[in-house]
């Protein structure tokens, strides 16, 4: 008999990886400058977290898929409409801050009281998705927060594949030092994985998916509650780009083995 | 007054102190003389004993958790070792290692001592209050920020100081019970990705960074894939350097492209990859942002080798950049340093 899952996939918005960011201080703490008029895009290792689950609740029919993001309802709004064409779930949008300055403590303790609050969610199936980073804070630690708040003690993350079992068991592989992974056969849910690359392309554009999606996505951004989050006391001090800026030295007469010549010098010298 | 602890676990030897958690040993030496604080160091191994013994000469008190369930790596047990070292040791500051096998805890722990946390820490500074270094936006701002709220748990970059190495002797370790909590979760083990040769060597002096263009159509209009694998593969034996790949060359796989067979999505940098520290760094076939302003921010020493003379991305983040064929190249260096090995 197939195992039912409740995967619930945390994912937030961040400004498309192409886009130049420059920092800037505001009233609220440091933001990026024109950040609410930044082209956004699913979190990338996020939206990895996505598309596993939506592969594994595809296999295990009975199964359930929510989406829970936190940020600013406009651009969540945004940024729906191509995710939606993606997978099909049930979003859970929490209208609140953007960006990567805010504690991630704070962030951790709204997704938690929202998942736990979710209507038809048995926390005995549950499956906890997200990425094992984000584009933003990068800090790894919210769903590690998240879970912990929700009672949940086998956590894996950095996970690149998981395969459920006929008994409800299930072997993931997480990433570990010097490029392997570490590999672990857990009894069952509950359980919070963190999601590296997954093995699965972004799957393509499906209308009709989009057209099911839109149909419960926005009755639920209009009713999304607004969060504001704390600040547990974190304190930036400066925030700033990088200014390390390198004379680069441009070589454009050298034959290629002159240039290999100069290069095996340089892997040799100190 | 704060007081300083750090986490250490012994490496896949089981017996000696992971090279990250030697770092971090540094990393709270110095912070506890800075500020004068008293300095604590916990071990979680299956055995203690001689990984304790390597750090008689830091003059730390020193803490244990042993036991077979803390020779591997799981949540679960991971997070209960450093929960009981962290309430014998009652510290304010406590510093973490970046390895997989604590950042995977260390948040949950954080919140199990009501305390908070931040990560990949590349700096730590103290005047009147202790302040940390770390980025945001995928190593694109950096930031320097502080907390007044304690414990405050600091997870460091590996790579970001220098690894603690001493003389052992004999040390007093002050072993800690833990209550063992229900056991769902069993590692089986390790395993390599099954592309055949290990390109990901993270302690290696240099990286070579391997972009699209090395499947794209050469001169001679065809594509010289396998060609391109044997001149990559050749360069590594011969430098023991690490592989690293931008994002589109490993997403080739996927999309019906020729690929090289060896890479696989770990071995990529930039945004949804990782940014390697290496002494060097020699990026080849690459026309993108990923592996210049991302993936290459730790790199000390930075060359590229490039068709194209106006690549903006090159300009500012390399040091020198050639304009050449890499293929040319690359089989000539391999040449040169066959022979030199000769």
């Amino acid at each position: 008999m197939a195992n039912i899952l409740h995967i619930v996939v945390c994912a937030g918005i961040v400004p498309d990886p192409l886009q130049t960011l420059e920092p800037m201080t505001g009233q609220t703490g440091p933001g990026l400058k024109n950040e609410m008029v930044l082209p956004a895009v699913l979190d990338p290792w996020a939206a990895s977290a996505l598309y596993e689950a939506a592969s594994l609740a595809a296999k295990s029919p009975g199964s359930k898929l929510w989406l829970v993001s936190l940020g600013p309802k406009a651009k969540l709004q945004q940024v729906m409409m191509t995710v939606a064409q993606k997978a099909a779930f049930e979003l859970v949008p929490i209208d609140g801050p953007i960006g990567g300055f805010p504690d991630a403590h704070s962030t951790a303790a709204v997704l938690a009281e929202t998942i736990a609050a979710l209507p038809g969610l048995d926390r005995s199936k549950l499956l906890l998705f997200g990425g094992w980073e984000s584009a933003t804070r990068g800090a790894g630690v919210t769903l590690q927060l998240v879970g912990e708040r929700l009672g949940i003690t086998d956590q894996f993350q950095g996970v690149d594949q998981i395969d459920v079992r006929g008994d409800g068991s299930f072997e993931v592989l997480e990433r570990v030092e010097g490029g392997k992974h570490q590999a672990s056969i857990c009894i069952g849910t509950p359980a919070v994985l963190g999601w590296a690359t997954g093995s699965l392309a972004e799957p393509r554009n499906n209308p009709q998916i989009g057209m099911g999606n839109m149909r419960t996505i926005m009755p639920a951004l209009q009713k999304a509650k607004t969060v504001k989050l704390e600040g547990n006391g974190l304190r930036y001090v400066s925030v700033s780009l990088p200014k390390q800026q390198r004379t680069t030295r441009v070589v454009k007469d050298l034959t290629p083995d002159e240039v290999a010549a100069e290069l095996v010098e340089w892997i040799g010298a100190e | 007054m704060e007081t300083i602890l750090v986490l250490t676990h012994t490496d896949e030897t089981g017996s000696a102190l992971s090279k990250a958690s030697l770092e971090a040993v540094i990393a709270g030496k110095d912070l506890a003389v800075r500020l004068s604080a008293p300095f604590i160091i916990g071990i979680v191994a299956a055995d203690a004993a001689a990984a304790a013994s390597s750090l008689a000469s830091t003059g730390a008190r020193l803490l244990a958790v042993s036991g077979e369930a803390f020779a591997q790596a799981r949540y679960a047990t991971d997070a209960a070792a450093i929960e009981a070292i962290c309430h014998a040791a009652n510290a304010s500051i406590v510093l973490v290692p970046g390895t997989s096998r604590f950042t995977r805890v260390a948040a949950g722990v954080a919140h199990r001592l009501g305390g908070f946390i931040d990560t990949h820490v590349t700096a730590l500074g103290s005047t009147e209050t202790i302040e940390v270094t770390r980025w945001f936006y995928r190593q694109r701002i950096e930031a320097v920020l502080t907390r007044d709220a304690r414990p405050w748990f600091l997870v460091l970059d590996a790579g970001t100081h220098t690894a603690f190495a001493g003389e052992s002797g004999a040390v007093q370790v002050e072993q800690v019970v833990v209550q063992l909590p229900d056991i769902r979760t069993i590692v089986s083990g390790l395993r390599a990705p099954a592309t055949g040769a290990q390109t990901i060597r993270p302690d290696a002096k240099m990286l070579l960074v391997a972009g699209a263009g090395w499947t794209k159509k050469q001169p001679d209009g065809q594509i010289h894939a396998t060609e391109a694998g044997e001149l990559i593969l050749g360069f590594l034996r011969a430098t023991s350097a690490s592989l690293g790949s931008s994002k589109s060359l490993v997403d080739q796989g996927g999309e019906g492209e020729p690929v090289l067979p060896f890479l696989t999505h770990m071995n990529q940098i930039g945004q949804t990859g990782s940014t390697p520290r290496h002494a060097k760094g020699l990026s080849t076939c690459c026309h993108g942002e990923e592996p210049h302003v991302v993936g290459w921010r730790f790199i000390g020493d930075r060359r590229a080798i490039s068709l194209d003379p106006n690549c903006g991305w090159t300009r500012g983040k390399a040091d020198v950049v050639y304009i050449a064929d890499a293929f040319q190249v690359i089989a000539k260096v391999n040449e040169l340093l066959d022979a030199k090995k000769a």
